[in-house]
Formats: C-alpha cells, sequence, structure tokens
C-alpha cells in the first residue's frame, strides 16, 4: 500500500474533475469566460497529477500494483475501492488526461451548436471521471460503475450537439453499450458467486488481483465459457469488433468533433482494456477456447473495416470505419496471448488513440471550415489550407502505419504474434493465416487512406469553394494538436517509450495465460 | 586478432542522422530559408558524403589488416602485391562487421536494437547513395529552380537520404523493413510532387499501393526472420547477423525457410520493380527527373536487391541456389530483364525508355542472386548506379535546356548532338556502359553475372542474359538516335510543349511566375524557352553528368582481372561471416558460391552481342532517317547506293527479322500485356474491391447486420405500441386487470393444491 | 361459530368493494368501496386471529385501521384536488396517466 501524497495520487487523478465539475455547474450559464478557464484549470491540474503519477512510478516494477488504495467500500457484498495503476493501465491512464485536457484547448472556439459551453464542458468532466476510473479500478463493481459513468455523457454529447441523425446515432449508441453491460454484469456476478477465493471474508470477491490469483477457483469449463462469453459481449461491443461494430459509424458520423475524439480515443480502448485487464486474466482457460474466434472475428474485422472505408464518400465516417480495421489489429493482438501480441495491444490502444483522435480532429476542422465532409466535393486542401492539408496527411501516413509513427508499433508486434500464438490455444496454422490476412489488411489500408488523401488534399479546390477566404489551423488548434503530433512522431521514433512500461507488466500476465 | 575500427565505422549512425535533421530544418524554416533549403540539403549530404568515404576507407583498412594478419605474403607492390597473393591463396580472413545497438523496444524483457551494422555491402551502399544522392542535391539546385515548393521538394530530397541511409546501414531486418517503408513515403511525395494534377497523384498512388502489396510478404518475411532465429536460438531476433548464422545453421526446417524466402521476395518484386509487380515504376516518372535519377534508378528501387543480398542464406538455404537448375528468384529476374528490354523499344518518352531498362537492368540483379551470383549482383547494383543516374540526368539535361521540358523523343527531340555536346557524350558513355561495351563499368559487372550463370547450373539464365544484352545495346541506340541524332523538331513547337499533357505540367510548374508559393530569394528565372534554341545545360547540371560519367567509365575497374588480377570489389565488400560464399563459411557443410574466375571467351562473346545490337540499331534507324522520304524511294536509293545488297539483306534479316519481331510482335504483345493484363488486374481489382465494398456496405453492413439490430429495435418497439394501447391511464380499468390477475393466480394455486 | 361463515361474510363484502372500485362512476363512492375492501380484509384477520388464539392477527388489524383511516383523509384530498382541476369526480376522466 501506498503513503503520503501515493495513498491520494490516483484518487486525485479521478476525482479532481468532479470538484471542476461542481464549480463549472455552479456558475452562471453566460459566464462563458469563466467556465472555460475553471475547466481548462481543472483538466490541466488532473493531467499535472497524472504526469506526477507517470513520474513517480517505479518502472523496475511495472508488473506490482502502484499507488494502490485499498479501503473498504459495500461491504455487504466484499466490494472495496481498489485502485492502483500497472504498466497496463499506466499508459492508459495517462493517454486518457491527456487526450481529455487537448479536447478542452480544441473546445476553446469550436463549440458546436447548440452552443452552451457549460452543459458541454461539464459532460465533457465528467466523461473524464469514468474514464480515468476505468483505468484505474481494480475491483469489478467499482470497474463496472466507472465503465457506465462514462456512457451517459457521451449519450448527451451525440443527442444534443450531434448532426442531423443525432437522435437515431445516440439511443443506438447507447442500447448497444448498454446491452453489453447489463450481459458483462451478469457475468461479474457469476464469477463472484462462482469463483473460490481462499482466504476472504465470505469466500468471494469483486477483487481483481484476488480473481486473478484464484485462478478458476472450481469453475466447470463451460461455467468460465459462458462467463466469459458475457464479458466478450460486453467488451466486444466497446471495442467494437464485426459484428458489433453498427453503432460506431453512425456514432462518430453525428458526435461532435470532441465526442468522437474522445469516442475513438478513449472510450474504444476501455473494450479492449477491459479484455486485457479483466477478461483474459480472471478466466484464461476459457480465454484460450475463445482466442480463435476472437482472432477470427478481429480479421474480419480487419478487412471488413477497410472495404467499408472504400466505400464512403463522407471524411468521418471513412475515419470511423477505419477505427473498425484498427481495433481487429489491436484485438488479434489479444487474442494471440502472447507477450507481442499484448504489448502490440496496448501500443496499438495509445497510437490508435493519437492517430485517429487526430484524424477526427482535422474531419471535424475541415467540416467547420467547409461545412462538408463529402470527400467528392473538397479538393485542393493543401493548396487553400496548406497546413491543415499536411497534417491530414501526415495523420494518413501514420495511421497506415507507417514505419517511424506511431501506428506502426502497433501493427507489426501484433501481425508478428499470430505467427507464433500462445502454445496452448493449439490453434497455430489458424492464426497464421490471420497473420497473412491481416498483412494484405495493411495495404487496403494504405488505399483507402490514400484514396482519401488525394481526394481531399490533391487536386485543385472545387470551383464551390475555389473563392471561398478558408482558414487555416487556427491558435488553438495548434495548441491542441502539436503535442499530439509531437507523441505520434516520438512513440514511431522510439517507442521503447510505451514497450518499456507495458512488457514487465504483460510478461507476468501472460504466465497466468499458461504456456 | 584485433581489428581496426575507427571514427567512422563506430559513428554510422550520424549518416542517416544529418539529412534527417536536415530535413527538419527545412520542414521547420522552408518559409524563411527559401532558396537556401538547397544549401541546408546540400551542405548535408555532403557531410553525409565525407563520412561514407570515410567509412569505406576505414572499412578497406579493416580488411587489409584482418587478410595481412592471416598470413598473406604482403609484397612491395602493396595493394596489388596482396591481392595477388590472395588469389593464390583463394581464402579470406573473417572480418566481423563493426556493430553498434542500442535498445528499441523490449519484449517479454528481450531487448530488440536498432543499430548499425557496418560491413563490405553497407560501405559500398553507402558510397553509392552518398554518392549520387549528393550529385542530385547539386543538379536539382539548377533543374528545380522557381519551383513553386522548392523547399518541399528538398526536405523530402532530405528525408530520401536519410530513410535511405538508414535502410543502408541497419543492423536488423525490421529496421530493413522501416526504412524500406519510409524510403517508399519519400517516393510517393516525389512522384506526386506536382500533385495538382491527377496523373501525378495517380501515378504517387500506384507506386506506393504497389509496393506495398510486395510488402505484404516482405512483413510476413520480416516476421519470419524472427522465428527463424527464434528455432535456432531459442530466443528470437531480427539481427541480420543472428539471421543469417540461423539460416545457414541447419537447425530451422526448410518449410520456414522456404516461406521466409518467398515472402522476403515478394517485397522485392515490388520494391524493385521486378514481373509482375513492375507497372509502377514507369508511372513513377511523373516525378521531376533528379528523383528519378536517385530514387528510380540509383537507390529506392535497388532496395530489394540490397536486402536480397541482405539475408542472402535466406534465400540460398530457402530456394536451395546451390543445387538446383531453377528457382524462383532466378526466374522472376530472367522474366524481368526481357519484358523489361522488351518494353523499352516501343516508348517514345525518353525516361520511360530509361525505366524500363532500368526494370531490365534490377532483372539481371535480381537474377544473380538467383543463380548465386552474389558478388555480380552486388557489383552490377554498383556499376548500374553510377550509369543509370548519368543516363536520368542526361535526359532531365535533355529537356531542361534542349526540349522545352518535354521528354518526347519522336516529337521535341532530335539534332540535339550539335546544340548539347556536353550532355550528349555524357549520355554516350553512358549508354556505353549500360550496354555492357568494354572497358566501361557496365561491362565488368553483367560480364560477372553472366559468367557465374553460366558456371554453375544456370546455363539457361546465361543464355537470357545474352538476349537481355543484346536488346539493351539496341534499344538504347534507337534512344540516342532519336533524342541526338537526326533533324531538331521542337523548333516549332513552343506552345505544343504546353500542351503536352504528361510533361507540359512539368513545365508550367517549374516556371509558374504567378505562384502564390514561388520561391523567394531566386528572382525572376525566365529564359523564355519558347523562343530559345536548345542549348548546353548550365555547369550544376553537366559537372555532375562528368563525374558520373567519370564513374560510368571507371567503377568496373575494382573487378578488372584480365591482365590485372584486381578483385578488389570482392575482396573489400564481400561478407566474410556467417555467408554460404566461397571458402567463407564451411562449418555446417552448406555448399557454397562457386568461385568464378573471369573468362575471356564469355566476355569477348558478350560484347560481341552488345555491339551486334548497337550495329543493327544503328543502321536500322539511319536508314529509316533516309527513308522518311518516301518508300517508293527506298527501291531507287538501294540501287544507286554501293552498300545496296549488304543494306537490303540487312533490311530483310534485321527489319522483318529481328526487330520486327521484338519491335513489332514480342514488344507489342508484352506492353499489351502489361497494360492490358496486368494493369488491367490491378486496376480490376481495384474496381472490383470498389464494388465489393460497396455491396458489403449496402447490403451486408447497413441492410444485413444492421438490419438485425434495427428489427430488434422495431419488433420492440411495435410490441411495445401494442402495449401501450392497455395503459389509457384509467384507474378503474387497471384495477379490473389487477382483480383478473390476482384472481388466475389464485385460481392457479386453487388447482395445484 | 364456524370460521367460514366470517370467511364467507368477508368475501362477500371484498367482492362487493371490489364490484364498487371497478363500476362507481363517482370517486368518491370508489374510495369507499375500497374501504369496504379493507374491511373485508380486517374481518379475515380478526377472524383468524381468534381461532387460531393468536394476538398478531388483531394487532394487525388495528394497524389496517390506522393506516385506513390515513388513507382516507390522503384519497379524499386527492379527490378534492381533482375536482377543484377538472371539475368532475368521474374517475374516467382522470387519465393523464395513458401512455
Amino acid at each position: 500500500m501506498a503513503h503520503g501524497f501515493d495513498a491520494w495520487a490516483l484518487s486525485l487523478v479521478v476525482f479532481t474533475p468532479i470538484i471542476g465539475l461542481a464549480l463549472v455547474l455552479v456558475l452562471p450559464r453566460d459566464d462563458e469566460g469563466t467556465i472555460k478557464l475553471v475547466t481548462l484549470v481543472t483538466t490541466l491540474v488532473t493531467f499535472a497529477f497524472t504526469v506526477l503519477v507517470v513520474v513517480r512510478f517505479n518502472y523496475d516494477k511495472t508488473d506490482k500494483l502502484q499507488f494502490e488504495v485499498k479501503k473498504s467500500w459495500i461491504d455487504v457484498i466484499h466490494s472495496n475501492y481498489h485502485i492502483g495503476v500497472d504498466g497496463i493501465a499506466l499508459p492508459m491512464l495517462a493517454l486518457s488526461s491527456f487526450i481529455t485536457l487537448l479536447c478542452v484547448i480544441y473546445s476553446w472556439n469550436h463549440f458546436p451548436e447548440p452552443h452552451n459551453p457549460k452543459a458541454f464542458l461539464a459532460l465533457i468532466l465528467l466523461l473524464e471521471v469514468g474514464m480515468n476510473g476505468t483505468f484505474v479500478a481494480q475491483d469489478l463493481i467499482l470497474f463496472f460503475i466507472f465503465f457506465e459513468i462514462v456512457l451517459l455523457p457521451m449519450y448527451f454529447m451525440i443527442g444534443v450537439w450531434g448532426g442531423p441523425n443525432r437522435e437515431y446515432a445516440s439511443i443506438k449508441f447507447f442500447l448497444f453499450t448498454l446491452f453489453g453491460s447489463a450481459l458483462m454484469l451478469l457475468s461479474f456476478l457469476a464469477i463472484y458467486f462462482k469463483v473460490d477465493v481462499p482466504g476472504v471474508a465470505g469466500g468471494h470477491t469483486f477483487d481483481i488481483p484476488l480473481l486473478v490469483a484464484a485462478g478458476k477457483g472450481g469453475m466447470t469449463h463451460g461455467v468460465q465459457l459462458l462467463i466469459f462469453g458475457g464479458m466478450f459481449l460486453g467488451f466486444a461491443i466497446k471495442v467494437p469488433m464485426f459484428p458489433f461494430h453498427t453503432w460506431l459509424p453512425d456514432a462518430h458520423t453525428e458526435a461532435p468533433t470532441v465526442g468522437s475524439v474522445l469516442l475513438a480515443a478513449i472510450l474504444l480502448k476501455l473494450g479492449t482494456y477491459g479484455f486485457i485487464r479483466i477478461a483474459m486474466p480472471i478466466l484464461p482457460e476459457a480465454a484460450r477456447s475463445w482466442a480463435p474466434w476472437i482472432g477470427l472475428l478481429a480479421v474480419i474485422g480487419i478487412i471488413y473495416g477497410a472495404l467499408g472505408c472504400l466505400a464512403q464518400t463522407d471524411m468521418k465516417r471513412l475515419i470511423a470505419f477505419s477505427s473498425i480495421a484498427h481495433m481487429g489489429f489491436v484485438m488479434l493482438g489479444i487474442a494471440s496471448m502472447t507477450t507481442f501480441g499484448l504489448n502490440a495491444a496496448i501500443f496499438g490502444m495509445v497510437a490508435h488513440g493519437l492517430i485517429t483522435g487526430m484524424l477526427f480532429f482535422v474531419a471535424g476542422s475541415v467540416q467547420h471550415t467547409f461545412h462538408t465532409r463529402e470527400m467528392s466535393r473538397l479538393g485542393g486542401l493543401l493548396q487553400q489550407a496548406p497546413h491543415m492539408g499536411w497534417i491530414l496527411s501526415f495523420c494518413a501516413m501514420a495511421s497506415l502505419g507507417l514505419p517511424g509513427l506511431a501506428g506502426f508499433w502497433g501493427e507489426f508486434p501484433a501481425i508478428l504474434s499470430a505467427f507464433n500464438p500462445l502454445s496452448t490455444i493449439h490453434q497455430t496454422p489458424l492464426f497464421r493465416g490471420y497473420m497473412v490476412v491481416a498483412a494484405v489488411g495493411t495495404v487496403l489500408a494504405a488505399g483507402y487512406l490514400l484514396w482519401m488523401l488525394q481526394k481531399v488534399a490533391f487536386g485543385a479546390p472545387k470551383p464551390e469553394f475555389a473563392d471561398a477566404h478558408i482558414h487555416d489551423v487556427g491558435v488553438a488548434e495548434w495548441i491542441a494538436w502539436t503535442p499530439l503530433l509531437l507523441g505520434i512522431v516520438a512513440l514511431g521514433v522510439y517507442p521503447n517509450i510505451v514497450f518499456r512500461v507495458t512488457d514487465g507488466a504483460v510478461t507476468s500476465l501472460t504466465k497466468v495465460f499458461g504456456g | 586478432m584485433h581489428l581496426p575500427s575507427g571514427f567512422f565505422l563506430d559513428h554510422a549512425w550520424l549518416i542517416p542522422l544529418i539529412p534527417a535533421v536536415s530535413f527538419w530544418l527545412i520542414l521547420g524554416f522552408g518559409k524563411r530559408f527559401g532558396a537556401r533549403a538547397a544549401y541546408c540539403g546540400i551542405a548535408a549530404l555532403s557531410a553525409v558524403w565525407v563520412l561514407a568515404v570515410g567509412a569505406v576507407i576505414q572499412w578497406i583498412h579493416r580488411v587489409n589488416v584482418a587478410d595481412d594478419g592471416k598470413g598473406g605474403t604482403v609484397s612491395a607492390l602493396g595493394a596489388f602485391g596482396r591481392s595477388l597473393a590472395r588469389a593464390e591463396e583463394g581464402k579470406s580472413a573473417a572480418v566481423a562487421p563493426v556493430i553498434h545497438a542500442t535498445t528499441w523496444f523490449q519484449n517479454a524483457g528481450v531487448k530488440l536494437t536498432v543499430g548499425t551494422q557496418i560491413d563490405g555491402l553497407a560501405v559500398m551502399m553507402l558510397f553509392v547513395v552518398a554518392t549520387i544522392a549528393l550529385l542530385v542535391h547539386i543538379y536539382s539546385f539548377e533543374y528545380m529552380r522557381g519551383d513553386r515548393r522548392f523547399t518541399h521538394y528538398y526536405a523530402a530530397l532530405s528525408l530520401f537520404s536519410a530513410s535511405m541511409l538508414f535502410l543502408v546501414v541497419a543492423s536488423n531486418t525490421l529496421q530493413l523493413l522501416v526504412g524500406w517503408e519510409l524510403v517508399g513515403l519519400c517516393s510517393f511525395m516525389l512522384i506526386g510532387h506536382w500533385w495538382e494534377e491527377k496523373p501525378n497523384s495517380d501515378a504517387a498512388l500506384k507506386a506506393f499501393l504497389t509496393t506495398r502489396t510486395g510488402d505484404i510478404g516482405l512483413l510476413c518475411g520480416v516476421i519470419m526472420t524472427f522465428f527463424v532465429v527464434q528455432r535456432a536460438t531459442g530466443t528470437g531476433s531480427f539481427d541480420i547477423l543472428a539471421v543469417n548464422n540461423a539460416a545457414l545453421s541447419g537447425k530451422v526446417g526448410h518449410t520456414l525457410l522456404l516461406m521466409c524466402a518467398v515472402g522476403l521476395m515478394f517485397g522485392i518484386i515490388g520494391k524493385s520493380g521486378q514481373f509482375p509487380l513492375h507497372t509502377w515504376l514507369p508511372d513513377a516518372m511523373a516525378g521531376p527527373t533528379p528523383v528519378s535519377a536517385l530514387i528510380h534508378a540509383a537507390t529506392m528501387v535497388v532496395a530489394g536487391v540490397y536486402l536480397g543480398a541482405r539475408v542472402y542464406p535466406i534465400f540460398w538455404q530457402g530456394f536451395q541456389i546451390g543445387n538446383s537448375h531453377v528457382n524462383f528468384m532466378a526466374v522472376i529476374g530472367g522474366i524481368t530483364v526481357i519484358i523489361g528490354a522488351g518494353l523499352a523499344f516501343v516508348q517514345d518518352d525518353i525516361k520511360k525508355v530509361l525505366a524500363y531498362s532500368t526494370i531490365s537492368q534490377l532483372g539481371y540483379m535480381v537474377m544473380g542472386l538467383g543463380v548465386g551470383a552474389w558478388t555480380a549482383a552486388i557489383f552490377h547494383l554498383f556499376t548500374h548506379a553510377f550509369f543509370k543516374a548519368n543516363l536520368f540526368l542526361g535526359a532531365g539535361s535533355v529537356s531542361h535546356s534542349g526540349s522545352h521540358h518535354s521528354f518526347d523523343m519522336k516529337k521535341d527531340m532530335g539534332g540535339l548532338r550539335k546544340y548539347m555536346p556536353q550532355t550528349f557524350w555524357t549520355f554516350v558513355i553512358g549508354t556505353g556502359a549500360l550496354a555492357g561495351i568494354f572497358p566501361l563499368a557496365g561491362f565488368w559487372s553483367k560480364d560477372e553475372i553472366l559468367a557465374t550463370a553460366g558456371h554453375g547450373n544456370y546455363k539457361a539464365f546465361l543464355i537470357v542474359g545474352l538476349v537481355g544484352a543484346f536488346m539493351t545495346a539496341a534499344y538504347m541506340t534507337r534512344c540516342i538516335y532519336l533524342t541526338f541524332f537526326g533533324e531538331y523538331r521542337g523548333g516549332h513547337s513552343g506552345e505544343h510543349a504546353h500542351g503536352d499533357v504528361a510533361h507540359g505540367v512539368d513545365d508550367a510548374h517549374v516556371h509558374g511566375v504567378d505562384d502564390a508559393h514561388a520561391v523567394p530569394g531566386f528572382g525572376s528565372h525566365d529564359d523564355g524557352h519558347g523562343a530559345h534554341e536548345p542549348h548546353e545545360s548550365p555547369p550544376l547540371i553537366t559537372v555532375p553528368l562528368w563525374i558520373l560519367t567519370f564513374l560510368s567509365i571507371t567503377a568496373g575497374w575494382l573487378q578488372f582481372e584480365p591482365g590485372l588480377h584486381l578483385t578488389k570489389f570482392r575482396d573489400w565488400f564481400q561478407p566474410r561471416v556467417a555467408f554460404p560464399l566461397p571458402g567463407l563459411f564451411s562449418a555446417n557443410h552448406v555448399a557454397t558460391i562457386p568461385d568464378v574466375k573471369f573468362s575471356a571467351g564469355l566476355a569477348t562473346i558478350s560484347v560481341a552481342i552488345a555491339l551486334a545490337g548497337v550495329g543493327l540499331a544503328y543502321l536500322f534507324y539511319w536508314k529509316r532517317a533516309y527513308g522518311q522520304d518516301a518508300a517508293a524511294h527506298n527501291a531507287l536509293l538501294g540501287a544507286g547506293k554501293k552498300f545496296l545488297v549488304n543494306k537490303y539483306y540487312l533490311d530483310a534479316l534485321y527489319t522483318d527479322g529481328v526487330i520486327a519481331a521484338v519491335k513489332g510482335p514480342i514488344a507489342n504483345a508484352a506492353y499489351w500485356v502489361n497494360q492490358y493484363v496486368i494493369d488491367n488486374v490491378l486496376r480490376t481489382t481495384g474496381r472490383v474491391a470498389t464494388v465489393v465494398a460497396r455491396f458489403v456496405y449496402r447490403y451486408i453492413d447497413q441492410r444485413g447486420v444492421d438490419g438485425i439490430y434495427n428489427g430488434t429495435a422495431v419488433v420492440t418497439g411495435e410490441s411495445g405500441g401494442l402495449l401501450r394501447k392497455l395503459q389509457n391511464g384509467r384507474l378503474q380499468e387497471y384495477a379490473l386487470f389487477i382483480l383478473i390477475g390476482v384472481a388466475a393466480v389464485a385460481l392457479a394455486l386453487a388447482i395445484r393444491f | 361459530m364456524a370460521l367460514n361463515q366470517f370467511l364467507l361474510l368477508a368475501a362477500f363484502l371484498f367482492a362487493v368493494g371490489a364490484y364498487g372500485v371497478i363500476t362507481r362512476r363517482h370517486t368518491v363512492l370508489v374510495l369507499a368501496s375500497v374501504e369496504l375492501m379493507l374491511t373485508a380484509v380486517n374481518l379475515n384477520l380478526v377472524a383468524f386471529g381468534a381461532f387460531n388464539n393468536d394476538p398478531v392477527g388483531q394487532v394487525f388489524a388495528l394497524f389496517v385501521l390506522t393506516i385506513a383511516a390515513a388513507e382516507v383523509g390522503v384519497g379524499l384530498a386527492i379527490v378534492l384536488l381533482i375536482y377543484r382541476n377538472l371539475r368532475s369526480s368521474d374517475p374516467d376522466d382522470v387519465d393523464v396517466l395513458k401512455g
């Protein structure tokens, strides 16, 4: 257990936004300047706490939970307020508070209609509580609650500030996720009642590390498979994996820019993180049986997402479909259940967060400037707004997995891991097939991204916008984007920034999977 | 024994770093730099050149010390004497490469590294890349003067140099892959340099996507190299040395090695323009000409060959090159030699002739690797880089100062020999080197490939090589004729150059005076090309040409075997560790490459064949030059001329026989296949993919998968609507329902008990 | 007396009350019918308590009486408010809870 500042660090990271939220709520609605300032300061302070955590983190023991706090919470069901970070959670936590901060900066002068910054920023702060909390929670009930807190702000963000079809999209998003959550909760309860944990009052617990240590705890294989199935649905919908992905393009297309960024950069990762943190370590046996199917859905997602992209005319929808393909790589890495695969998955999550977040920012600014995202109407962005055009080109290159930029390090080790998956899955030839399919996916990725680039950035501006006065990247955008762009380059050039953190934790995790 | 290393070998990481810094500088201060961006790039490349030459010198020193230490007699003759002694021994000392590496990322506690592996192959390649990149940087200063994106151009060139050098010094296959993709990116940026026009961006996309298709194999192949090492040693690694050792250790199953080799071979096919993925390379000529010289002739496209040479043991074992008569690699190379050369006959665009020629020459290199001629293939890479860059820059010079920025030989060139003597002579020497005329560079390297093919089990490929040599000589003669001889055809076509869709573009941009992005610091550069006679290019263009010409003549002399017994290229640059090369590695009884000596007979034959190609083409085209008057004149002229019979005889033989066949059906068929079959396959695949994608999206995704969810929602909604009618807000009806419910429960209980 | 007689009376009272609740067109009468049903229940409680010698029955009956009083108070207040707002005491007019 941690002492002093360390004991409070994570709680501060998670709950500082609540304080900001309370302040924002009491401020009058017209006082936009103060509201923005309070939100900015709150997210800055939260980020500062995260940086402190990152600095004080012991990188020699990434497999141990650090900054751990375990206080009795709901005694009746033996649920504890148990939080902590290890090498797997730390990058995600950092990503989460980092992206939120940038979103608030970007929002400075980009409030979607209906304006109302008070409500919008309050929702972002609430969202941050849920996201940060999910990544530090070490108790199933706590995890579930944070996981669900995220749902509501995003629902309102899409439903109130979204595009023309926002009601359909927001309800779809809400119902899909809720459906998955229900099954997930069922699985959590089943774990609580079915797993015998020695040395715990009542013999049952929601504590994740204890459950992992307890192994299968007397469950038959069939029960494990079912429980894993419930969690699989809950997490796979969030990821989203084929065929549970259909909410994503709609939600992304309709959501306001900041909503899309948060959705793509963080919310999707809650699903993959759930697989790594909960589903696989607690039920390794079931995970091994499920792994070939998860791998199959992952590679279908890679190809399918790419095909979906090729058929799009809307820029934002294309990026949304590309998310499905990218998360396919992450899931392929997870399905391999190897150190390479899991390291790649976490790297892929961070990289996708930076890159796709950035792509959505650009798409948002394109819409802000041209009032359309139809690629057939756009063109010559490099001429009219050269900075934005170059940033778009850069992100497209990063997204198609160009080595030297972050995206590559999520894809390549994931594909590599499929060559030699965990031997006890007993499906090595099948996974080698997945490897080739995934490699084909990288070409399709290059195809749709360059095709988009050609339509939007190259060529001459269309007559419709030829004489329009086009704003290039503004100050708020530069401030919000520069860190992302630098991050993409830094992670691409020196990937050990992330791998060094995750490797120890992942290596000890794979020992649980059994070789 | 302690081998000397030295600053340049130990600090090779500086070499890719310097142009990378230059790239960021130009990117960051591009606007303020203006024309000075070029100075930044040129300064960086000069530094790189110094470092590269330093590395070459120190490497040679290292090799010499090793060989001396092994007991070779050091005679007073110095280098010559040593090589004589060595030739008698037939053995070389093992010289370990200089490797420096640092952690790149880690997995399961194992550190995977990034670093530099400097050995003979690497220093040779460093010299080639640094030299040509430097010359192209200088040349471009004049060639791209006034371009609207002058600074971007230099930024991309710097990035390219950095990536290519990174690839060259790579100490592991993963690093090779990274460099490989980055040079692909730069190629994309530079082919699409004038992206305002659709054909250019189309060509850029085509290049990127086609090479990326090959990269599917490369990706899988690189992954498999990791597991090759894992099979052999227990711990996976991408390190080139470890991969080579593992492949030769005999502990790795043949299937894995074969799959790995096939995978890597696909990468080579994509990047090095091999059949059937060569179609992107001619299109890539849409980029500026210096780029074509640097990227699409001398350096990037040979990355595939470099990869093949780098992890040669994988291919050696995978394809069993040592004891087979035919293999995938050699066949692909062989086919490429012929189809590339055949296609070069029917091009009117001078750059496309050179592009197809490059394809053909790359075919030689790959074929060389495939038949076990490692040294010869790499030697050809070395010499080809110089004379092909020479030819491309020559073509650029022609278009810059002679043909109003057109590349069409038939419309805008002809007779330029008188106007541009320097370009003419450098071009002719380059052509001689390409055709393999003694004693120019190409002769030595091409001959060595043919000699090795003829020596081993690969006699069929010797024939392919000779046929290719003949065709090369013939089409290059045609090219020279059309460009430099006959009447100048460009004088009347001032506006024509602007109307030319493919390359008028070039003109429009280079001199886009009213352009918003025009580079400050140049002043107004307007030599009024439309009005002027063709003239010789300025020194910034001709000096690089002469330097390359010098290298095109002398580069081959490193292996001047007849009489001088020079085998310097082999001694210095052939790998000495973990390679199935003659006398170097036989610990595991791996079959080794035959040590082939220079064969005077074969050399004579190949030169004779090349000269025959030149001669036949010469006669054919000069004859056709007369024949332009009228076909009827042919008989009159023929009757009146001294060598009438001979001429007719040759005409009949050549026109109806060789050239008609080659130039007509064969080339046209090949071109047809190229344009309509292979290209169509790509295009159709693209189209089908789009159609499939639309179908999947519309019917399966939007209606099928999504339909299920929407259907569920509708069913829930409808049933809710029905139930909603029951809820009419009337309290008494509710009470009735309750009563009915209670009664039903009571009834059920009553029946039960 | 037999327990059955009490139970039959209670059942009759309950049925009358239920009929009234469902059919009456006046809210006050509906309330009165509810009281009738409660009385039936009380009767049952007292009867069972007496026959089983268990005081719990009487205790519950007392509780129900108290609560019934409160219920009538609140119920009448609601009826008054409904009448004031809708100018009607017909329960069918009060259908604002319609789905």
